[in-house]
């Protein structure tokens, strides 16, 4: 039990970790100086989740175990982050319609956590609503300027969803992990495609199946370890400077 | 109009096709085709807005959370208005002397001319 609270605890972390660090890439890259800050300010709060969570399995884990050793010294196949977290920016599409799918999942997501028996992740759950709220609100603008907006911003929304939409699926099944510390996922999957098909809608794009006939093939393994061939790129980066001079301090 | 297109790498790029980042063809005359807006900010109820600085957004509802990510991040409000910057008239510096000058000898205008009880405290 301990040991899926702490898988569990982990899988949070990473996920924020992980997105918060590909949405940083934008850092001085952003279309316009206002988005560059709004991006950035969303990464910093999937950082601060992320802290929450870490410092909270280093506490389960105890030992030397620290928020900075499970953030940077832990390998490819220990991470436990959704794949959708770790796929590239791609262009702005690409980048704000991967925030749109994660903010509308998380959100859904910590409503049940914050009322969930951990009181931990209850509390952390809770204190980030109000962030992942305005993440979703941001990104679903987005989504709907885009997708109606120009013939040229409506196909990037296209090809962005050629992109990503294979990595929806693996949110909603639950690892071993979820179902013993948490809570079974598959639950969330309506209301993520009520708001998917709502903000869809609204930015005309078409809404794809999500399991069943037609279905595009779903890829899953994050949460088992399991990656894209992006992960080990955004490690090296992330990591480079604990594990080029170990102990280095701020 | 000039069309130079500078080949743009991202931090973090693998410079191949959906790697990484991608590489984008950034035109050096687009940089800014959206309004400006002024952007006012409440800091605390019960006072005014406060005119804080101006932004550039496609419409309204992106100029406040602009606001809200470029002015708020450090809680310096509690309400945002903002508004088209090409909808505010302001008078011109040139014609400042008419403008305010014959208010400078009219101190009567200021009502420091009477005398306050003493139990009226914060005038």
């Amino acid at each position: 039990m301990k040991s899926s609270l702490i898988d569990y605890t982990l899988h949070l972390a990473d996920s924020n970790l992980i997105l918060a660090q590909r949405n940083a890439e934008w850092c001085g890259h952003g279309p316009v100086l206002e988005q560059d800050i709004a991006i950035t300010n969303i990464s910093l709060d999937l950082l601060g989740q992320s802290r929450n969570f870490y410092q909270y399995a280093a506490t389960l884990i105890g030992h030397e175990a620290t928020e900075d050793s499970l953030a940077y010294l832990r390998t490819e196949r220990e991470f436990k982050n959704c794949l959708l977290a770790e796929q590239p920016n791609g262009d702005w599409a690409q980048t704000v319609l991967r925030q749109f799918f994660f903010s509308a999942y998380q959100s859904l997501l910590y409503e049940k956590l914050q009322t969930g028996n951990d009181e931990q992740i209850a509390a952390i759950a809770a204190k980030a609503l109000k962030e992942v709220a305005y993440h979703q609100r941001w990104s679903s603008e987005w989504v709907i300027r885009l997708g109606d907006g120009t013939e040229e911003s409506h196909d990037r929304m296209l090809k962005a969803m050629d992109e990503l939409w294979r990595y929806t699926g693996e949110l909603f099944i639950a690892a071993d992990f979820e179902l013993q510390a948490g809570f079974d996922v598959a639950l969330l999957k309506e209301g993520w495609m009520k708001k998917v098909t709502s903000v869809f809608e609204e930015a005309t794009l078409p809404i794809p199946p999500l399991g069943g006939g037609g279905a595009v093939f779903m890829q899953t393994g994050g949460k088992t370890g399991v990656h894209t061939e992006h992960l080990g790129y955004i490690l090296t980066e992330l990591q480079y400077l604990q594990r080029a001079y170990p102990n280095a301090q701020w | 109009m000039n069309n130079y297109f500078i080949k743009k790498f991202y931090y973090g790029d693998i410079p191949e096709e959906n790697t990484g980042g991608k590489t984008e063809a950034a035109k050096a005359d687009n940089a800014h085709s959206w309004p400006l807006w002024e952007v006012f900010v409440r800091s605390k109820q019960g006072l005014d807005h406060k005119h804080v600085g101006s932004l550039h957004a496609a419409d309204a509802a992106m100029a406040i959370e602009n606001a809200r990510d470029v002015y708020t991040r450090r809680q310096e409000g509690v309400s945002i208005w903002v508004v088209e910057s090409k909808f505010i008239t302001a008078s011109n510096p040139e014609e400042a002397g008419e403008l305010y000058e014959p208010a400078i000898d009219k101190v009567y205008r200021h009502p420091t001319f009477y005398v306050l009880p003493d139990e009226v405290a914060h005038m």
